[in-house]
């Protein structure tokens, strides 16, 4: 799951927009518990991947969000005894004592799943639409210990996930009964590091520290009209999300009983958050499939 | 002026009990091709860390002394400042490309001292087309293999035209190919670009031929700072280690010891050890020597012998959307053999042995193996999980790779050298040899001598040949594969393009082939110094008992 540039309009915008497109989804998936303007939310994502042509990797992101999701909703039934509509009882159980599942604590186990799943596919939108090399010039003209933490973390994780797999198989070549989780944990934990010295060392000699403050000529390119309208569509998004809810238009409340806004003002909030989201991709002059 | 001056150097890493550089005084002029060379542990990193100002601005430690780049100290520039005149190549290519696609790569150190887009743009076209890595611009980096990863980092390095070009083992990953190639780049960029070039090397036999100078280290000290001619006399007395399997063989037939295939030919034609005008071919010319050579003998009884340790029988391995990996493969190891696998980078060497150990499975075809198969893969680091040696296997494997004792126990592994690292992980996967479950069949090794220096190398070959197991090995040094295999195959583009004895394959071509055998030009089937004296010392005592 890496960058690879591709026709769409998002592909075509300049880092800072795309990746203030995705922060801007997230913001909104965060600001919001209203469950109606969370799907809003979701709808707007998986649309916006599939117009981007990262469907399938948004589909294969969900492969593991989806189980994550239902983790959490299950645990927050299971530890949260907020709610009064009881829907199941344990009774008194060794330890934990008196134990019972409430309506309440599973609706909202599930709203921190969607929000949940939606933060994954936006880090997903994020990592696969947003060009990494971009976003590394545009960094290192704010701060150079930023951006360097910036540039591991991006250049990291493709490494990283090698590394894993190697580790992987490496652990399924020991003969006898394989190391602790811990054991394991420690190992990757050591290699994170190393692999950090390296590309840091990397940077360094690439004169990376030595840039820092200078423009160079990704400073000079003028704004598209991709560019222009994803920063708008970005601050809609979260203009759209934090209003609503600072005018109470998308209220949720879980405890001690649910209660959803789903009024017209929470309907047209959700449909004016998908339009907002996905009006960018219209534009598809310029852009050949 | 001088283009690298060293004066009276020392440095330690923080923590570390001893000094990596004492009191090192040096000088490079500009335009010279210098090779670094040492043992592991030798200080040759660190050195090259020291030009590239890593040492100490990035590493931290004791410095004492000056280096000078240019007109730059190193103690008032860090490595961002001295990026503009030095460019540095590491080992590892995964680390040091930082960038998504080989373009954007190209242009990182341009964009950071600050070029306009005309100036990055034609930076970028022309270290892409002085390394013929045109076609490659637009590739996603993650999508390249070892080979074009390096060339696309050494790209990097000599985009903007550094006057100075530092490489720490730039050949280690790559197939004798694309190592030749590197070196090739090097002398070109050296003698065309009069780029000062400070390189590396553990196989000094590939480099050596294109040095100015070479400077060797030991513990941190330079014991010989010299021409590569007398590099290697000095060598062959004082550090037989670091002498090349062509100045061996030189010497054992009384010759100078020269750099070179080239020129060791000339020396041995010189002497009237080789006929001139070409070299022979030995199967043909010398069937005697071949046909007795124990290598040949052992591989026909081991083809003789049933059941097979390891059988592929038409293996396959085709990805749904991309190249396929390995093309109807038959190969069968049977007890006790040792086999190294050769080819280029990509080949498909190490997916047969992931294969072979059950790592993957086979799109068509069969892979059988009644016993347990151990692999031991590229980075031993990654069978390395716990805080201490003692805990990583059990004490007879640790015993028979000779790390047993209080001395190891307690060790954390990550503290053990690379070669200590590689013995560790192939006790890992050895197992009990008490427990007849655990007891491998057959042992395949990825690449197991990347980095390792000649004493190390022999250590291996000592330790392979130890074992019971059936040994797949595969390999890009061919002077390792002389020294433990019986039987070479072959691959290319993921099918099996030669597979026989040692003696045959590592002599007949260009690239695949032993220092050794490439002076001899193939004859006599020898591979080794060892054996190339005897073949020769024979014709000489021939020529001499000759009645005239």
């Amino acid at each position: 799951m890496i960058y690879r540039r591709r026709p769409s309009p998002l592909h075509s915008a300049r880092a800072a927009s795309g990746s203030g497109w995705c922060a801007a989804l997230a913001i909104a998936a965060l600001a919001v518990s209203n469950p109606v303007f969370l799907i809003a939310v979701l709808v707007a994502v998986v649309a916006g991947g599939a117009l981007a042509g990262v469907g399938r990797e948004l589909g294969r992101g969900l492969r593991w969000a989806l189980p994550a999701a239902l983790a959490i909703t299950i645990v927050n039934a299971l530890v949260t005894t907020d709610g009064l509509t009881v829907i199941w009882r344990f009774g008194n159980l060794p330890v934990l004592g008196y134990r019972y599942v409430t309506a309440e604590a599973t609706v909202y186990g599930a709203i921190l799943g969607l929000r949940a799943v939606i933060l994954i596919l936006c880090g997903i939108l994020y990592t696969t639409c947003v060009d990494p090399d971009e976003l590394l010039m545009m960094f290192r003209r704010v701060s150079y210990r930023s951006a360097l933490s910036a540039t591991l973390a991006t250049r990291l994780v493709p490494l990283l996930g090698r590394d894993a797999r190697r580790l992987a198989d490496a652990q399924r070549c020991r003969p006898g009964p394989p190391p602790s989780r811990a054991a394991l944990l420690r190992a990757a934990t050591s290699n994170v590091l190393d692999r950090a010295l390296d590309v840091a060392a990397a940077l360094e000699v690439r004169g990376y520290a030595h840039a820092r403050g200078r423009a160079g000529s990704g400073g000079l390119r003028t704004w598209s009209r991709h560019d222009l309208a994803f920063m708008a569509s970005a601050l809609a998004v979260a203009t759209l999300a934090i209003g609503g809810r600072l005018a109470g238009l998308v209220g949720f409340d879980a405890y001690p009983m649910v209660s959803i806004a789903t009024g017209v003002g929470t309907g047209a909030l959700s449909l004016a958050v998908i339009v907002c989201a996905l009006a960018p991709f219209a534009d598809r002059r310029g852009i050949v499939r | 002026m001088t283009a690298i001056a060293f004066d009276r150097v020392s440095y330690r890493y923080p923590d570390a009990a001893s000094p990596a550089l004492s009191d090192v005084s040096v000088r490079i002029e500009p335009g010279e091709l210098v090779v670094v060379a040492g043992g592991s542990g030798s200080g040759k990193s660190t050195l090259l860390r020291a030009v590239s100002g890593l040492v100490p601005h990035f590493h931290g430690g004791t410095f004492a002394g000056r280096v000078t780049v240019g007109s730059l100290d190193t103690r008032a520039h860090g490595p961002g400042e001295l990026s503009s005149v030095v460019g540095t190549l590491f080992q590892d290519p995964e680390t040091q490309v930082v960038m998504g696609t080989v373009r954007a790569e190209l242009a990182f150190g341009l964009h950071n001292r600050g070029l306009g887009p005309a100036a990055v743009a034609r930076g970028v076209e022309e270290a892409a087309l002085s390394l013929g890595i045109t076609p490659l611009l637009d590739r996603v980096t993650a999508e390249l293999s070892g080979g074009e990863l390096q060339r696309t980092a050494l790209g990097a390095a000599l985009a903007g035209r550094p006057g100075v070009l530092v490489l720490d083992e730039p050949t280690s990953q790559l197939d004798p190919v694309a190592g030749d190639e590197l070196i090739g780049l090097l002398r070109r960029a050296n003698e065309d670009g009069d780029t000062t070039i400070v390189l590396a090397e553990h196989r000094l036999e590939r480099c050596l031929h294109a040095a100015d100078r070479v400077i060797a280290l030991d513990g941190g000290r330079i014991v010989c700072d010299d021409t590569p001619e007398r590099f290697l006399a000095w060598a062959g007395s004082n550090a037989p280690a670091l002498s090349t399997p062509g100045a061996r063989l030189l010497a054992g037939v009384g010759c100078e010891p020269a750099p070179g295939v080239k020129r060791a030919r000339a020396a041995l034609r010189g002497r009237g050890l080789l006929p001139g005008g070409g070299a022979s071919r030995g199967s043909e010319e010398s069937p005697r020597m071949v046909d007795k050579s124990p290598s040949r003998r052992r591989w026909r009884r081991g083809r003789e012998r049933a059941p097979a340790a390891l059988q592929l029988r038409g293996v396959w391995h085709e990805l749904r959307d991309g190249p396929v990996l390995l093309r109807d493969v038959e190969l069968a190891l049977q007890a006790g053999e040792r086999v190294a696998l050769m080819g280029r980078n990509g080949a498909g060497k190490s997916t047969l042995l992931r294969h072979a150990a059950g790592l993957m499975t086979a799109t068509r075809g069969s892979v059988r193996a009644p016993g347990r198969v151990a692999l031991l893969m590229q980075n031993p680091g990654d069978y390395l999980v716990h805080e201490r040696v003692a805990d990583e296997a059990p004490a007879p494997a640790l015993r028979a790779v000779g790390l047993d004792g209080p001395a190891f126990a307690r060790r954390h592994p990550r503290e053990l050298s690379g070669g200590e690292k590689q013995r560790l992980a192939l006790a890992v996967v050895l197992g009990d040899p008490g427990r007849q479950r655990e007891r491998p069949a057959v042992v395949c090794l990825d690449e197991p001598t990347r980095g390792m220096d000649r004493d190390h190398r022999r250590a291996l070959t000592a330790l392979l040949s130890e074992l019971d197991a059936a040994v797949l090995v595969a390999t890009h040094d061919p002077e390792f594969a002389a020294s433990f295999a019986d039987r070479v195959v072959l691959l290319a583009d993921g099918a099996v393009i030669a597979d026989g004895p040692a003696t045959d394959v590592l002599t007949g071509g260009s690239y695949f082939v032993t220092e050794t055998a490439r002076i001899l030009g193939g004859a006599f089937g020898a591979l080794t110094p060892e054996q190339g004296i005897a073949a020769l010392t024979a014709i000489s005592d021939e020529a001499q008992a000759v009645p005239v």
